[in-house]
């Protein structure tokens, strides 16, 4: 296996409605990707892509489509798919083409243009229903997100107002994201008291509507050291998927999340997460979803996760800073790209280039994780310097 | 130099032009069962990761991948699927090998084209939303434009397509997984009824539904589990620009195929193709397709296919068979699942399990598969039985 470093990130701005089309914020993610490192296109030897529903775009085969977009042409160009966790997953993706020796370069490239989705994007995703025996119901996303947050709450005696913290603590470190879409500060009081869209989910619970794209430069150890005096190491990798049928699983816990914690971590050479991560991007289009992925991490003791985030334990400057960049909740959820800011959030923090939102203390050691699919997919990346 | 990986299982459903009395999900499952029997009895708690190919749209839901892992044993197993033909999903399966971190991957692609009414209505989808989907023709006429481009160009003839369609047809006849053998010449295919000129009815393949399903493992893992692995000695892909307007060298020219291809020998040492191939399984979803990519693939000289394809070249007693098993005009269209039916015939080849259509010391094939209009994306895949 040889070593593969991050040495290269860049994204374009997270916002409801972008101008550009989706082969055009593909394009200014990867170039700014590669201007970051001093790169050309022509140095690329492979590209590979992330993008969720092919429905937002409206687009059959949407990765042939976006291809051109990303710098995929006359160059080997792969799409990777697994539904929200597509952002983190395509990082792995791309690792595999440079550990596996194929390549000494790639781009991975994740775009999500959600807003040409009329009236919502949300509509969309009835599509992603069982025909037979969900679609009928006519459910939303949101329906089941309700019921695992509401199972999740239930097992562990957690309030609503102990889920807003999250949406207030991410929300508000978001600002401080130049990419972000938002600028205004928001408290528990707001998340409560905004519209309930699926009991227990209120508005403010939930995160954005996004277009975006983000881009990160890959390369082996011997090219990397050619690049850049500080590139970023990927440690380890880890994904898993479970079944189909979410009927049949107990929600409290994401048994997926921690089987593609360990097999990251493993890869990494961690043993005690807790001691060893200094920075977790978990996964957070809903604020307990935070909470969900840390336990899942295995970076919070089951049922013990409310109590430390009081504690201010996930705090920017906390013992494991979560969501430093603000998360999904604060910057954006456009899906696959909202995976892969947290890749390029872990490889600004690690070379201490995060501004505002900086982690104090020199972190050595992050961990990226996004998810989706019927709440059963994870796929999780651990970054040191 | 890359780790070594083999194929050490095998696994097909039943195929069909319908397939009524199946879901997708039990063709995938026999399939998957068939390969884990055919890899001497792994069980899928064995296997370490998992690689499918599949589409949204053709599939009939979003984010398609989520309904992947039952069928194929691969609940809470790392799973991921490529949103392109099954080829490409085998280079991915065998990405994640050759970096040392797995062992045993299994990799699935099928189709279910019969539960789709208007394919076309589908593939129009895949076209550039201002340009080409306004037109609000069958995207098939991009074809025909390609077509003619192609023979122009090469000085191929329509005729030398047409007997593309009479040889594969026939080869199907000896092939029982193949669903439109015909013993049928030239002359009937020029007189069937034309759908975008100058493709004729029987120029153009008909779907197939059926799943096909591989194991792969590491040399260490390939060795200790299996009597014939057959070595994947070189895989290689690549994508023109999908705007039809744009692409460098016209629409005559395969360009990925060629892209592809140059990689795909070099990691497998072959520097002259024609001679070192027993055989080739080629896209063919269109006739003049075979005669294209015979070409880029560097299997003959710019415009000398056709003549070479009447001398009998590329016939099953040819110096090179192409598309013995069939190909997609005779045992039909696969989708996603094309790369795989090539994939499979070649490694039934070189395992000697090829019956009435065996190629006598098949030792080294290659498998290569196109995308279908309108995408421009070609996976070479070069494999051989004996060890690297």
């Amino acid at each position: 296996m040889r070593d593969v470093a991050v040495v290269g990130a860049g994204m374009t701005n997270f916002v409801r409605r972008a101008l550009e089309t989706p082969k055009e914020l593909s394009y200014e993610a990867t170039k700014n990707a590669l201007d970051s490192c001093g790169l050309q296109l022509d140095d690329i030897e492979s590209i590979a892509h992330g993008s969720a529903p092919d429905a937002f775009d409206g687009i059959h085969q949407k990765g042939e489509y976006l291809a051109d977009g990303c710098g995929g042409f006359n160059k080997p160009t792969m799409r990777v798919y697994v539904g929200g966790a597509t952002g983190v997953h395509s990082l792995i993706h791309g690792w595999y083409h440079v550990a596996s020796g194929h390549f000494d370069t790639c781009v991975v490239v994740c775009e999500e243009k959600m807003s040409s989705a009329m009236p919502h994007a949300q509509a969309f995703f009835k599509t992603i229903f069982d025909h037979t025996t969900e679609r009928p119901l006519d459910p939303t996303l949101l329906w089941i997100f309700a019921m695992e947050m509401k199972r999740y709450m239930e097992t562990y005696g957690y309030t609503k107002e102990d889920m807003a913290i999250v949406a207030e603590k991410n929300k508000n470190q978001g600002i401080k994201h130049p990419a972000s879409q938002f600028d205004t500060e928001v408290t528990v009081e707001d998340v409560l008291n905004s519209e309930v869209m699926a009991y227990p989910v209120n508005r403010l619970d939930v995160s954005p509507v996004s277009d975006g794209a983000v881009a990160v430069v890959l390369a082996s150890d011997r090219v990397a050291r050619q690049i850049t005096d500080q590139p970023v190491w990927v440690e380890g990798v880890g994904w898993n998927l479970d079944t189909a049928y979410w009927a049949t699983r107990d929600l409290y816990y994401p048994r997926y999340c921690e089987k593609a914690a360990w097999m990251a971590y493993d890869m990494a050479g961690i043993r005690n997460p807790i001691e060893d991560i200094d920075i977790a991007e978990p996964y957070d289009p809903f604020d307990y979803k935070a909470l969900h992925h840390m336990e899942g991490l295995q970076l919070s003791p089951k049922g013990k996760t409310v109590d430390l985030l009081k504690d201010g334990y996930f705090d920017q400057d906390g013992e494991i800073a979560m969501c430093p960049s603000g998360g999904l909740m604060g910057v954006g959820n456009p899906i696959a790209a909202a995976g892969t800011m947290k890749i390029a959030e872990l490889f600004w923090q690690l070379r201490g280039e995060a501004g505002e939102r900086q982690v104090p203390g020199s972190p050595k050691l992050g961990v990226a994780q996004a998810w989706g699919d019927l709440m059963q997919v994870s796929s999780v990346v651990v970054m040191g310097n | 130099m890359n780790k070594k990986v083999a194929i050490i299982g095998v696994g097909y459903s039943k195929f069909g032009s319908t397939t009524p009395d199946v879901s997708y999900r039990e063709m995938i499952y026999e399939a998957a069962t068939r390969c884990y029997e055919d890899a001497g009895g792994i069980h899928p708690t064995e296997v370490d990761a998992f690689v499918a190919s599949s589409e949204d749209f053709m599939e009939g839901v979003s984010i398609a991948d989520e309904y992947v892992p039952d069928q194929l044993g691969a609940v809470l197993k790392p799973v991921q699927s490529i949103t392109g033909d099954g080829l490409q999903g085998l280079a991915s399966a065998m990405m994640q090998i050759q970096t040392g971190q797995l062992d045993l991957v299994v990799t699935s692609a099928f189709s279910k084209a019969s539960n789709v009414q208007q394919k076309e209505n589908v593939m129009s989808y895949a076209c550039d939303p201002l340009t080409v989907r306004p037109l609000d023709e069958n995207p098939n006429f991009i074809a025909g434009l390609e077509m003619n481009r192609f023979l122009e160009e090469t000085g191929n003839t329509r005729e030398q397509c047409a007997k593309v369609v009479a040889k594969n047809k026939a080869n199907a006849l000896s092939n029982p997984y193949a669903s439109y053998g015909a013993n049928i010449d030239a002359k009937d295919v020029l007189n069937s009824p034309a759908l975008f000129e100058p493709i004729n009815r029987l120029d153009s393949s008909e779907d197939l539904d059926g799943a096909i399903v591989f194991l792969l493992a590491s040399e260490e893992k390939a060795l200790e589990l299996c009597e014939n692995p057959v070595w994947v000695k070189g895989i290689s892909w690549a994508t023109d620009t999908p705007n039809l307007d744009s692409r460098n060298e016209g629409l005559g020219s395969a360009v990925y195929a060629r892209l592809a291809a140059q990689k795909a020998y070099e990691q497998a040492g072959i520097k002259y193709p024609r001679k070192e191939l027993s055989l080739a399984e080629i896209d063919d979803t269109f006739s003049y397709k075979e005669l294209q990519h015979i070409e880029a693939l560097k299997l003959c000289s710019p415009g000398e296919s056709g003549d070479l394809l009447e001398q009998g070249v590329f016939s099953k007693n040819g110096d090179l068979p192409v598309n013995v098993s069939g190909g997609n005009l005779g045992v039909g269209h696969m989708h996603e699942a094309n790369g795989f039916q090539k994939l499979l015939e070649v490694v039934l080849q070189l395992r000697n399990e090829a019956g009435k259509r065996q190629i006598e010391g098949a030792n080294t094939g290659l498998a290569f598969a196109w995308r279908n209009i309108p995408t421009a994306t070609g996976v070479v895949t070069i494999l051989s039985n004996d060890r690297y």
